[in-house]
């Protein structure tokens, strides 16, 4: 397969390569009255050198050649014979053969290095990369653990002294711990399904209401209390992969859940217009400074300064389930101080719901 | 009454041990198999009233093993499932499973899950009336009080909610419900069922933005339940 493409990839570039070496030669020769044939070298070897700023090596060659022929045999007195009539042109066209094949491969190599280099360059983001993620990651998932951990302990060792409420208290944190784990493991998890390109959404029909209320009954009381939606009574059905569309929504919650205030409020709009449903997602934090916003949704990418806890995972993985459903994510600062999301995305409706049921 | 007896057929030692605990502290009497085959063996040579069955077994996969105890065994099944493969608890659903749970699960809800599976093992699904707190459906009479007034339903209304309520605990798949409801060649139009819950919910629902009653479980169908 690979070498098949090869082959042709370079066959294509020896007949464009023959092509343009031909119609320069060409035009040379249109210009020949003007120009003496130690110009046409000069004009010919730039092409020459034009093709190998991108071209393989072969093809590069091969024109090369085919340039010296040509100049040889159309431009070089005697006209049209391999002939050449004195010392001079023997030389010149000797070196004109040797700079243009000198040319071809010097260009070739430097684009090699160059591409040597780009790789090195890329390991080494992807090793940062790693490391960046195996930093957090180790974080974020011993914290939960150590806590767990401890609480345990605790309950073992001083079953006899603790009061009920500390108990209480104690099994309460190993809670938390518990849905804080849990929902790393469900970003690492929606993150390999990405990667691995095995994310095949399920469109089914979904009463996006509905899903959202379900939704919030998913958080703690105080994460949902600061949580409102704003919807059409009415809003048609849609044809959507719910759970993906769930997750989206989710993570820019815990999000704004997360670097904003406490108690302070995030509103979510639900609009279907024809073919496409709408979700803005409103926070009253600080919002993003401006220059940072093009990169939040990059893998890892965390805002300067940051409080610590996170991954730099969630974002990516709304621009990543977003993608997954041909939809668009845009992210801005409203007036009202704080983030604003709007995500839109095509969908089939179902206005069923007005019709009359017997 | 003797105890009921419940056969755990999971290979995890920490998630047996933890069932074990809390189905015996619960008055339960357990017994356990680590693989599909010993499970086999172990329901046929001493029936349990119940089976709590894991799809992810080391030696054949849990979807055979249910396909060979629905064969001759009759009670109750419930699947324990990992998150997320909700096909594979719709295709055990179809092929017999009585319910199922996903891990993790919450202690509450398996003995929720457990207590209604058995009354089902002795016939409770032939009662004529169904309760959930101030909602009575009276199944005979085709009628449908809440808080002792009299809601109106068209006949596909109700025919759903009889159908949930009838089933009361368990779930029901959205092709199974589309069939029954609507017969067969409506299995994939799940939209009218989404319809028909939206509007029952308004009607017989304290709130429908949280329901209490039909539940929905996702990408699986709904479950009608009593207890609030």
């Amino acid at each position: 397969m690979l070498i098949e493409f090869i082959k042709k990839r370079q066959l294509r570039q020896i007949l464009f390569s023959i092509a343009m070496i031909l119609i320069v030669s060409l035009v040379c020769s249109i210009l020949k009255t003007w120009l003496s044939y130690k110009g046409v070298a000069l004009i010919l070897l730039m092409g020459v050198s034009v093709l190998a700023m991108t071209f393989d090596l072969i093809p590069v060659l091969i024109s090369a050649t085919l340039s010296a022929l040509i100049w040889n045999y159309f431009f070089i007195p005697p006209l049209f014979t391999f002939a050449i009539g004195n010392t001079d042109d023997i030389l010149m066209f000797s070196l004109y053969f040797i700079v243009a094949m000198v040319n071809a491969v010097l260009t070739n190599k430097i684009r090699k290095a160059e591409q040597k280099a780009r790789d090195r360059e890329e390991k080494e983001n992807e090793v940062k990369l790693y490391n960046t993620l195996l930093n957090s990651l180790s974080h974020e998932l011993r914290t939960p653990i150590a806590t767990i951990i401890g609480a345990v302990d605790i309950l073992n060792i001083n079953e006899k002294n603790l009061s009920v409420a500390n108990k209480k208290e104690l099994i309460n944190e190993i809670g938390k711990a518990i849905a804080r784990l849990a929902r790393q493991v469900d970003n690492l998890l929606n993150i390999s399904r990405l990667e691995s390109g095995m994310l095949r959404p399920k469109h089914t029909w979904c009463d996006l209401t509905e899903m959202m209320h379900q939704m919030l009954n998913s958080l703690d009381e105080v994460e949902r209390n600061r949580i409102s939606i704003h919807a059409d009574e009415s809003l048609p059905l849609v044809k959507i992969d719910a759970g993906i569309l769930e997750q989206i929504i989710l993570n820019i919650i815990y999000n704004a859940l997360a670097y904003t205030p406490e108690k302070s409020k995030i509103c979510i709009y639900i609009e279907v217009l024809s073919g496409q449903c709408k979700f803005i997602i409103e926070d009253y934090g600080l919002g993003f400074p401006e220059k940072e916003i093009a990169l939040v949704f990059d893998k890892f990418y965390r805002l300067p300064k940051s409080k610590t806890g996170g991954v730099g995972l969630g974002l990516s993985i709304v621009k990543g389930f977003v993608e997954a459903l041909s939809g668009k994510v845009i992210l801005e600062n409203h007036q009202g101080g704080g983030a604003r999301f709007i995500l839109n995305f095509p969908v089939q409706t179902s206005y069923l719901r007005n019709l009359k049921n017997e | 009454m003797s105890k009921a007896e419940i056969l755990i057929i999971d290979d995890e030692p920490q998630i047996r041990r933890l069932l074990e605990i809390v189905l015996e502290s619960n008055d339960y009497k357990v017994s356990i198999a680590e693989k599909g085959t010993l499970g086999i063996i172990a329901a046929a040579n001493h029936p349990p009233d119940l089976i709590l069955l894991d799809l992810g077994l080391p030696d054949m996969s849990g979807h055979d093993v249910l396909k060979e105890l629905r064969i001759w065994y009759n009670r109750a099944i419930i699947i324990l499932s990992v998150q997320s493969d909700e096909d594979d608890i719709v295709q055990a659903l179809d092929n017999g499973a009585t319910d199922y749970l996903t891990k993790p699960f919450r202690t509450a809800e398996l003995l929720a899950r457990i207590r209604s599976a058995i009354r089902r093992n002795f016939g409770g699904e032939d009662k004529s009336v169904v309760e959930s707190g101030d909602l009575t459906i009276d199944l005979t009479a085709r009628m449908v009080l809440k808080d002792s007034k009299l809601v109106k339903l068209t006949a596909t209304e109700f025919n759903l909610l009889a159908l949930l309520a009838r089933n009361e605990g368990r779930v029901l798949t959205h092709q199974y419900l589309l069939k029954e409801i609507w017969g067969t060649g409506f299995q994939q139009e799940t939209q009218y069922l989404r319809v028909f819950i939206g509007t029952l919910r308004k009607k017989i629902e304290n709130d429908p933005n949280y329901p209490e009653r039909i539940i929905t479980e996702s990408g699986v169908g709904y479950r009608f339940q009593s207890s609030l």
